[in-house]
């Protein structure tokens, strides 16, 4: 059966992940607007540096934030300088490598949605007087809803399955950096396969549910591809 | 007498099939992290010596140890522990009677700044820090050897919300490497050369503040046809070898 430690593992994976998706959205749809209708030269560089952590092992991202948020590190004197403290082994700096992480699976559904939706229904919008604002609010994102589903359900499992970022920057502390996928990893090494097959066992049934409503789901709704 | 290319080719290979498996073979071997420095420079010597080759990996006893119950390829295993090794002989993977202790592990408390840590240790009380970088101590006999120092100066329930734990012993060093740990307990082997510690500044444990830490090594039965695995296990007893274990702070067994 599960143990405190383990359910403590599961309530601290949710709750990196909550607060991620959260940021992502937040961050990531100005971003994913500006990509989708911008002609700037600059496109394919912001677009390449977005879908960067699609490709990097994990690792790459964790040994760059572990050497350059730390106390000699540039972006670790930065916020020390502004009193964060520096960001390994906190929840803070669980938060910001799961952003970078995860950030394309966020921006990139967005982006491919809003770039579907095209000039037509924006230019009706004009027409009637809509004030850009208005128009995002009331045209782009209903019209652009199966894209942002997407986009949370894919940032948060993402998140959720994150784990060679954490075991580089995490210190494996209870509560604030022990998430799911390395308390499963020190499962195994402790060879106690019995508690880590009941972690393993959780998160490959919420990984499967969550995948099977986001297609089920999205089935019975236009999607991207046939807005296209 | 003259010899059909048939004839040729038959001795040929016949001696390159010899060659490969008795001359020069290559030994597939799992190394504990902490041992990682040494084993490089008796690898580099038992080549030179034996004509064999040595291919090590790096990484922490447990999982080794969870990767050969599951047919890990592995032929030579270096443990942090003799736990690792018992488990793989009553496993019936080891090659009966091969299991020997061939280093004693050395623990420090070390930081990466000059000046830091004093030699004797009366910083772990001071404070002033906000992490203590340690191996799990669930995973790594220099994590468990962390612990019962602490618990010893009666200081691990005072410290203990300040732990920061490495997977194993490397990833502990990178934390306090990079400075994200002010200070943390490590192997000697990691930050000694020519029998100082090189960089920062450190406290070498001494040795009645926590039990031995008694490194086993094994042949698996993996290796038992390899001729360079019984080799290699062979030459880690020679004098040559054990000059290099002491060399990076370690004791020798009896």
């Amino acid at each position: 059966m599960l143990a405190t430690a383990d359910l403590d593992a599961l309530f601290l994976t949710f709750k990196v992940a909550s607060i991620s998706t959260i940021l992502m959205l937040l961050f990531g749809t100005p971003l994913a607007w500006w990509l989708a209708r911008t002609t700037c030269p600059w496109k394919g560089f912001i677009n390449a540096i977005v879908a960067l952590p699609l490709v990097l092992p994990p690792t790459v991202l964790g040994f760059y934030l572990l050497v350059f948020m730390g106390p000699v590190g540039l972006i670790g004197e930065l916020t020390t300088w502004v009193g964060l403290g520096t960001l390994p082994f906190t929840f803070a700096g669980l938060v910001v490598a799961s952003v970078l992480y995860s950030m394309p699976f966020v921006v990139q559904p967005l982006q491919a949605a809003f770039t579907s939706i095209g000039e037509h229904p924006l230019e009706a919008a004009a027409t009637l007087r809509a004030s850009p604002l208005d128009t995002f609010f009331s045209v782009v994102i209903p019209l652009a809803k199966p894209g942002f589903l997407t986009a949370t359900i894919l940032g948060f499992t993402h998140t959720v399955g994150e784990f060679g970022v954490v075991l580089m920057i995490g210190g494996n502390i209870p509560d604030k950096t022990r998430v799911v996928s390395v308390q499963i990893y020190n499962h195994v090494e402790a060879l106690e396969y019995n508690e880590a097959h009941w972690l393993a066992g959780c998160l490959l049934l919420f990984s499967f549910t969550v995948l099977l409503i986001l297609y089920t789901v999205l089935k019975t709704q236009p999607n991207v591809q046939q807005l296209k | 007498m003259l010899l059909t290319s048939f004839q040729r080719t038959i001795i040929i290979s016949a001696l390159l099939l010899f060659g490969q498996s008795s001359w020069s073979a290559t030994v597939l071997v799992a190394v504990a992290a902490n041992f990682s420095k040494p084993m490089t420079d008796i690898a580099a010597e038992f080549e030179k010596v034996t004509g064999h080759s040595a291919k090590l990996s790096f990484g922490s006893s447990g999982k080794f140890v969870a990767q050969m119950e599951n047919g890990g390829p592995f032929e030579v295993f270096l443990s942090a522990d003799e736990k690792g090794p018992e488990k793989l002989e009553q496993a019936d993977l080891t090659v009966p009677n091969t299991r020997f202790v061939y280093a004693l592990g050395k623990l420090v408390l070390w930081s990466s700044k000059p000046g830091y840590v004093d030699d004797q240790g009366k910083i772990l009380t001071t404070g002033g820090y906000k992490h203590l970088a340690l191996a799990d101590p669930k995973l790594a006999p220099y994590g468990a050897a962390a612990v019962e120092v602490l618990k010893k100066m009666k200081l691990f329930d005072k410290l203990s919300p300040l732990f920061v734990q490495g997977e194993n012993i490397a990833q502990t060093y990178q934390f306090i490497s990079t400075a994200n740990a002010e200070l943390g307990f490590v192997a000697l082997s990691q930050v000694i050369e020519n029998g100082k510690i090189a960089n920062g500044s450190g406290w070498i444990i001494p040795d009645n503040q926590y039990a031995p830490i008694r490194q086993g090594a094994v042949l698996m039965k993996k290796g038992a046809e390899n001729p360079a695995a019984p080799a290699l296990i062979n030459y880690l007893k020679s004098a040559p070898a054990l000059a290099i274990i002491k060399k990076y702070g370690y004791d020798l067994a009896n």
